[in-house]
């Protein structure tokens, strides 16, 4: 047989793009079910860690149901909505972030409760230096004092940017407030190495990964500021 | 290329046992003589990328293993059939199924690690290395020793890899595959992570340094000029 004959050529390439093609496509399909139950099973576990809940992939589903008591969503006004069959966990705000226009996105929050304390969880999602970084943030009773966070990234330059995904980072925000008395002032990452100490308002960022660090500020300030007419309704309720 | 798969397929050779002095130098040479990343250059991205971290070094030498290995064997069992005008695309093409099948059932089995190697899998695609061997070795020679091949290359690759990144992450970070092994008490004497470690050109020194050290110790290496 002449392998190099046009015909050859033609029929050899054809049959090898679709063995190739079918059985990509079959595995893929196959696949699929474990795949997105891994990225389900995995953002249970992050919001979990936000409230410093280990949890393993597979105890993820169950704790979940037990700690994460009220799920509740909100407009890019601050108003609680509820949409027809969509839950909160079924919001990808790194997605929404990507692709709808601001005033269109919707604000997810999850009320933790263990032994009556509750706290609340934030997701949120912005830019980092390469691609998107997104996180959550979870909030003491008081609406006010950050009791933990993760956040994590796609893209990001390992051993400087990447390391938001990281513990020394993401405990430097326990403890700091986001609002100044009554008025809504955010958490600032700073420029790493700068003097944070005693600063309620201020995080010292990553030396060498400023642009991601400023990214996470800025997601915390403008994700949060929706939230800042719930926060206020119930701390008021709270008093 | 034709004459090379011809003469190949004419030459009957005797039957040679599975570990032959040849096939086992096609095991051993890559590793040091012949290594794809020190002697031929081959693979120098990957190599400066994901060097980082011991960890990731790791993990990447291993899917370049796998999917060395089932190029390999394949490219080789269809290399009587495959038309030599086009047989670049068809390596290709087979790489590239290789890489999205390794990166799928990561996602679904190994999820943690599939994380962790995230935009690096796609690229073991444009490694040097995995279509070098294919177009140098598996082209013209039987499953076995092209097995044999890919793996002695996979781990010529891997070493280098793992050893750049022992170098960069201990002296950039202070860690090992991640754990801190440079003790607090450095630091308060004024020690300090070199930020210069964590950066690709540091890479590119240390390959160097391997290729400098490699050279002086084995000097048929060095070329006469």
């Amino acid at each position: 047989m002449d392998v190099n004959k046009n015909s050859y050529t033609f029929t050899f390439s054809a049959i090898l793009v679709i063995v190739v093609g079918a059985s990509l496509a079959f595995v893929a399909e196959g696949l699929k079910p474990l795949q997105k139950e891994n990225v389900r099973l995995e953002k249970m576990q992050n919001i979990l860690a936000s409230v410093k809940v280990e949890a393993t992939p597979d105890e993820a589903a169950a704790k979940f149901e037990q700690y994460i008591v009220e799920q509740v969503m909100l407009d890019n006004d601050g108003n609680v909505v509820s949409p027809e069959g969509l839950t909160a966990f079924d919001i990808d705000v790194v997605k929404e972030f990507k692709t709808l226009d601001i005033e269109k996105r919707n604000y997810p929050l999850f009320v933790f409760e263990d032994n009556g304390a509750r706290k609340y969880i934030v997701p949120m999602a912005g830019n980092g230096l390469w691609g998107p970084i997104w996180g959550f943030v979870a909030f003491e009773g008081d609406m006010n004092t950050i009791y933990g966070s993760t956040f994590d990234h796609k893209t990001e330059t390992p051993g400087l940017g990447a390391e938001i995904n990281q513990p020394f980072f993401q405990d430097k925000f326990i403890g700091k407030t986001i609002f100044d008395g009554s008025e809504y002032v955010s958490v600032e990452v700073v420029k790493g190495g700068a003097d944070v100490e005693g600063k309620s308002h201020m995080v010292d960022g990553i030396s060498g990964g400023t642009i991601t660090s400023k990214g996470v500020g800025e997601m915390m300030q403008r994700t949060l500021n929706v939230y800042v007419p719930y926060f206020k309704g119930n701390q008021k309720a709270a008093l | 290329m034709s004459e090379t798969v011809e003469a190949t397929a004419v030459v009957k050779e005797p039957k040679e046992p599975l570990f032959s002095s040849k096939n086992k130098r096609l095991l051993s040479d890559p590793l040091n003589d012949d290594n794809p990343i020190t002697i031929q250059v081959l693979g120098i991205c990957s190599a400066l990328a994901i060097t980082v971290q011991v960890k990731q070094a790791v993990v990447m030498s291993l899917s370049v293993l796998v999917v060395m290995i089932g190029a390999n064997l394949i490219v080789s069992w269809l290399r009587n059939l495959i038309p030599s005008r086009v047989r670049i695309i068809v390596q290709l093409v087979i790489v590239a199924a290789l890489v999205i099948l390794v990166d799928q059932v990561l996602k679904a089995y190994l999820y943690d690690v599939s994380k962790q190697l995230s935009v690096f899998v796609g690229l073991i695609i444009t490694n040097c290395i995995i279509m070098g061997r294919l177009e140098a070795f598996a082209l013209a020679n039987k499953p076995w020793p092209s097995f044999l091949d890919a793996v002695g290359n996979a781990a010529g690759y891997g070493w280098i890899l793992i050893a750049v990144a022992l170098v960069r992450e201990l002296f950039g970070s202070g860690k090992l595959y991640g754990f801190q092994v440079i003790p607090d008490a450095f630091y308060d004497f004024g020690y300090f992570n070199n930020g210069l470690m964590i950066l690709p050109p540091m890479a590119l020194i240390t390959v160097g340094i391997i290729i400098w050290v490699q050279r002086s110790r084995n000097t048929k290496l060095i070329e006469e000029n």
